[in-house]
């Protein structure tokens, strides 16, 4: 059952040259528009399924906004549909509605009306909102003497009071302090195990690739992609570095996984391999073991200045370590074209079992954000397993020394 | 308006009456004389215009009592003027004060001139009520007479409402249409028999008056229950009550037809 279906979906709004263009527009009888549209977001299709988590992704002004107010019914699409069961609550403006004047209580009442619950429900909610809200006798207080964070907390306490069948929410929504923060999203979390819908807007990759099903990604008002997390994380990192004369593409690996390779191609990835004491190549890695990764840099251009740089992630995507020869001062100057450069980085490899992938970057200066060679994702995946070591969890292995004394 | 409208109304209530409260608490709030505001403003008005126009401009006022006549013309008059006025002005700007919830939270739109015009009639009611008050202990109170007054206030109503609302959608889009009306309404009450009977217009100027202006009949409609204690020329009523008809025909049409643009535009 999908609680959200989303069909050749379109919003243009409308710019007219001058004032009167829209008076001209109004009063002609032959109804010739006078108006330019401008497309927010264009044929955008989509379903989301009762309890699934979807993350919405984009840069600044790719359509995020413009397609989660078409979700909350806050603005009308121009072409095709919305469908939508059951009743959404959107965390993306909290407090609206909220009068400076008027009490803690009298705001959430009027807060909760605005978001179509009766005063009755409100009445009997109250307590619940002040309770989980904890600012104590504030509640009784105007509005305009509270913190930020304390009208923060107020305004997510009345929006999530009762569980919406949607919920929109916007990962970089700061409620309050730490704690709060955590119990926010506990909420969050425990309203996703009651079956509500999550749509997550956000830029963190974390969050998305540990909360999300599946993203989308938002480009200029289209979808980009869509898909598993992790790779369309990896699309929307190497699209932000995405500068002129520079591509993207996907290679699927012979393994099946699709690979994000872009850049400007001035120096490219030849060969990348991890090798074991003896200097094979190895796949499978024991917790522990010294490993080296190799990686062969192909120079196609003469460069000022090269940095080669990793990062090991495990199989959500999340960071586990990474590093660059520039943070390790060996950053190359002078490089000619046609040279070929051996990196080595030897390491012991202290991961927990499981499955974990290398990411790839040579750039200039610290990062690839300012001149991208080329970003290669998943451009190798090994497994660690646990041969003579004793049984833990994590993603790291750190051997305690374990000193227990008895009176 | 559809069923599903009115059911979006319903579901609605109590968001419409909370924010008539609010609106009434947070104007005298802070105040120390609280509502007492809301009689003092017109009282001054009234005893501006009484001193002024009956006593250093010696109007006179054909009949009744001479003492109380012209206080009773000019209350009749500029209460319920204040009631037209008031929902003009705020219909024209509904949309644009309360752009920040329009903008960004879904909700009826239609409630914003519901509570718009709840607030307004109930502010009225109160000095309206003063009044009558005043006009039992003073032994002018018309009796039955007065009940007429209902189906006049019914057209000024819904007159107010439709030139308010159109208003209001056009203000979102042009804002000089809000501009030029509250400078029209100046033009609009001295051209409207209030403060004067119609009696001291020339001859001639009289019936060009009641001819454009559709306030003139109703307002002198009023004073004929009020002062003279009788009941109105209902045929006078007609013109307004088909200009009412037209203008709230117009509102709901630029309304329905616009309401997802305003959202865009505001």
């Amino acid at each position: 059952m999908s609680t959200i279906q989303v069909s050749h979906l379109g919003k243009a709004y409308k710019q007219y040259p001058s004032p009167w263009s829209r008076v001209a527009e109004w009063l002609s009888f032959s109804g010739k528009a006078r108006h330019q549209a401008k497309w927010a977001v264009r044929n955008i299709n989509f379903t989301v399924d009762a309890g699934e988590c979807v993350g919405i992704i984009g840069t600044n002004g790719a359509g995020k906004s413009t397609l989660l107010k078409m979700v909350t019914g806050t603005t009308h699409p121009t072409t095709g549909k919305i469908n939508i069961q059951g009743r959404v609550v959107a965390l993306l403006e909290l407090g609206m509605g909220f009068h400076p004047d008027f009490t803690g209580r009298q705001n959430v009442l009027m807060s909760g009306l605005l978001l179509g619950l009766t005063e009755a429900q409100l009445q009997e909610l109250m307590p619940e909102i002040e309770a989980f809200a904890e600012i104590g006798e504030y509640i009784d207080q105007p509005v305009r003497v509270y913190s930020s964070g304390m009208q923060m907390r107020l305004a997510f306490s009345v929006a999530t009071v009762s569980r919406p069948d949607i919920l929109i929410v916007d990962e970089a929504l700061s409620v309050g302090d730490a704690y709060f923060q955590h119990k926010s999203f506990d909420r969050i979390r425990e309203f996703r195990e009651l079956g509500t819908t999550l749509l997550l807007v956000s830029h963190d990759k974390g969050a998305i690739q540990s909360i999300c099903d599946r993203a989308i990604l938002l480009d200029k008002g289209l979808i980009a992609m869509e898909g598993r997390p992790e790779e369309v994380m990896d699309y929307y990192n190497a699209m932000i570095a995405e500068r002129e004369n520079q591509t993207v593409r996907r290679e699927t690996t012979t393994e099946g996984q699709v690979q994000t390779i872009s850049g400007t191609g001035e120096a490219t990835i030849a060969e990348i391999a991890l090798l074991n004491e003896q200097g094979e190549q190895i796949e499978i890695v024991d917790v522990g073991q010294k490993v080296t990764l190799a990686i062969t840099a192909k120079v196609n251009q003469d460069l000022e200045e090269l940095v080669l740089g990793y990062v090991i992630k495990d199989r959500l995507g999340q960071s586990v370590f990474g590093i660059n020869t520039h943070r390790l001062q060996q950053t190359l100057e002078h490089v000619r074209q046609g040279e070929l450069i051996d990196y080595q980085f030897e390491f012991d490899a202290n991961l927990g079992e499981g499955s974990y992938s290398i990411a790839v970057a040579l750039h200039t200066a610290d990062t690839h954000l300012a001149n991208n060679y080329e970003w290669r994702d998943l451009a190798l995946v090994f497994n660690v397993v646990n041969v003579n070591k004793e049984l833990f969890v994590g993603v790291a292995w750190m051997p305690p020394k374990l000193r227990c004394t008895r009176e | 308006m559809s069923i599903r409208h009115i059911r979006n109304i319903w579901q609605y209530k109590d968001f419409i009456f909370a924010s008539v409260k609010r609106e009434f608490q947070s104007k005298y709030q802070n105040s120390i004389l609280g509502a007492a505001w809301v009689v003092i403003n017109p009282l001054a008005m009234v005893l501006v215009y009484t001193v002024i126009f009956s006593q250093v401009m010696q109007a006179k006022l054909p009949g009744g009592n001479p003492s109380f006549a012209y206080s009773i013309y000019l209350c009749s008059g500029i209460f319920t003027w204040g009631l037209f006025a008031e929902i003009v002005g705020r219909g024209q700007n509904i949309f644009i004060d309360n752009a920040n919830i329009i903008k960004k939270l879904n909700f009826p739109r239609v409630t914003l001139p519901i509570i718009m015009l709840i607030s307004a009639v109930l502010n009225f009611m109160i000095i309206f009520g003063l009044f009558v008050v005043f006009l039992v202990f003073s032994g002018q109170f018309p009796g039955w007479t007065f009940l007429a007054i209902i189906p006049v206030l019914l057209v000024q109503i819904m007159f107010s409402m439709g030139l308010g609302m159109s208003i209001g959608v056009l203000n979102v889009f042009f804002r000089d249409v809000g501009q030029l009306f509250t400078i029209l309404m100046q033009f609009w009450f001295w051209l409207t028999p209030i403060i004067y009977p119609i009696t001291v217009l020339p001859e001639v100027l009289r019936p060009i008056v009641l001819n454009i202006n559709p306030l003139a009949p109703v307002i002198m409609s009023y004073h004929t229950i009020l002062v003279d204690a009788e009941l109105p020329d209902w045929s006078t009523l007609i013109t307004p009550l088909i200009c009412s008809i037209v203008l709230c025909i117009i509102a709901i049409r630029l309304f329905s037809r616009h309401t997802h643009d305003i959202v865009d535009e505001l």
